[in-house]
């Protein structure tokens, strides 16, 4: 009896999940038109340097930066964006030049950095990204590891046209 | 009191602040830290750990301390904690200044840079209060109002910032320090 009646639950419940999918997927297309553009979050231009070098690898290497940029409105992937990356890593504090590198997005507005292993400072651990290049409005973004093992992070932003 | 209860007490509370102190001392994230962050983080923790031994000294419930010697100590301990509260803000403030400004201004994105900074203020105004208690003309009731007032708000502020924070402490040993303080705080604080 038990089975069944759970067995009616657990149909409800995948046939709610389906339907509000469903909806949700019809509702999808107008949503695809308001891409909000990302606002800077507290503390994230904290310790910039501007004009960070574009490069391969900050540091050794073992962490992983990745995200993704979109213009706001279509929300239209960006291709080539520059974003600067930096963070108080095994490698160095947030403010040494060895912490900072910037790297562009591929054909599909997304990009991936590989560095050095970031570790809690001031109290979390976190790292910076910047969009500073001028063609769209300056965001700065300063996400927090769920966990100080982890060893990728990622960040995304909707760009607004100047 | 016998001498070997008066012993066992002093132990109990110096191994209460040696565990969570040594602790941090042996944290992974020293490593990747600068002398003067891991000082300006060092200068938290034995805030923190000066803030047990502060009540009890205020109550005279420290065996071997007479009720008057008690209070000389808990005026140096209250200086040390000033000194260390400053040594904390300073040595951050030279590792990272628009951390330690977003703080001092409560515009942080770290939730408990608020809380640290209360505990700081806090702080210092018992600093003022004791220095100009006489100058002021405070009447001894006033005065122990306003230093219990402010003595509480420096604990919770001071614990709420600590556990929050992911940073050199341990969290076992971290959450006991903290667990003592505010049970050493709250009980000076309902029997004075």
């Amino acid at each position: 009896m038990t089975t069944v009646l759970s067995t009616r639950r657990t149909f409800l419940a995948v046939a709610g999940a389906v339907l509000a999918t469903g909806v949700s997927g019809l509702l999808a297309p107008a949503h695809t038109q308001n891409f909000a553009p990302t606002r800077s979050m507290r503390g994230g231009a904290n310790n910039y340097r501007p004009g960070a070098p574009i490069v391969d690898r900050i540091g050794g290497g073992g962490f992983w930066m990745t995200g993704t940029v979109r213009r706001a409105g279509d929300g239209a992937p960006l291709a080539g964006q520059r974003i600067q990356i930096w963070a108080h890593t095994t490698e160095g504090h947030e403010r040494d030049p060895q912490s900072h590198g910037a790297t562009l997005t591929d054909a599909n507005g997304e990009f991936q950095l590989e560095m050095p292993q970031i570790v809690p400072a001031f109290g979390q651990p976190h790292g910076h990204l910047a969009y500073d290049s001028g063609e769209f409005e300056t965001v700065f973004l300063r996400p927090v590891m769920s966990s100080a093992k982890d060893t990728s992070l990622s960040a995304h932003f909707i760009l607004q046209p100047v | 009191m016998s001498r070997v209860r008066i012993t066992l007490i002093w132990t109990a509370l110096v191994v209460a602040v040696a565990i969570p102190i040594g602790a941090a001392a042996m944290s992974p994230l020293l490593a990747w830290r600068e002398p003067i962050y891991i000082v300006a983080g060092f200068a938290g923790v034995i805030a923190l750990a000066l803030m047990l031994f502060q009540p009890m000294l205020a109550a005279g419930y420290l065996p071997g301390l007479s009720a008057s010697h008690g209070r000389r100590v808990h005026r140096w301990v209250g200086i040390a904690l000033v000194l260390s509260v400053a040594i904390h803000l300073a040595g951050l403030w030279i590792t990272s200044p628009p951390d330690v400004i977003d703080a001092l201004t409560f515009s942080s994105p770290t939730p408990f840079s608020a809380w640290g900074v209360i505990a700081m203020w806090g702080v210092f105004a018992t600093a003022c209060l004791a220095v100009f208690r006489h100058r002021l003309k405070l009447r001894p009731r006033t005065w122990r109002l306003s230093h219990k007032t402010l003595a509480a708000v420096i604990v919770v502020g001071s614990i709420v910032h600590a556990i929050m924070i992911e940073g050199t402490m341990e969290t076992l040993s971290k959450l006991v320090l903290c667990v003592l303080v505010l049970v050493a705080t709250v009980t000076v604080l309902v029997d004075l």
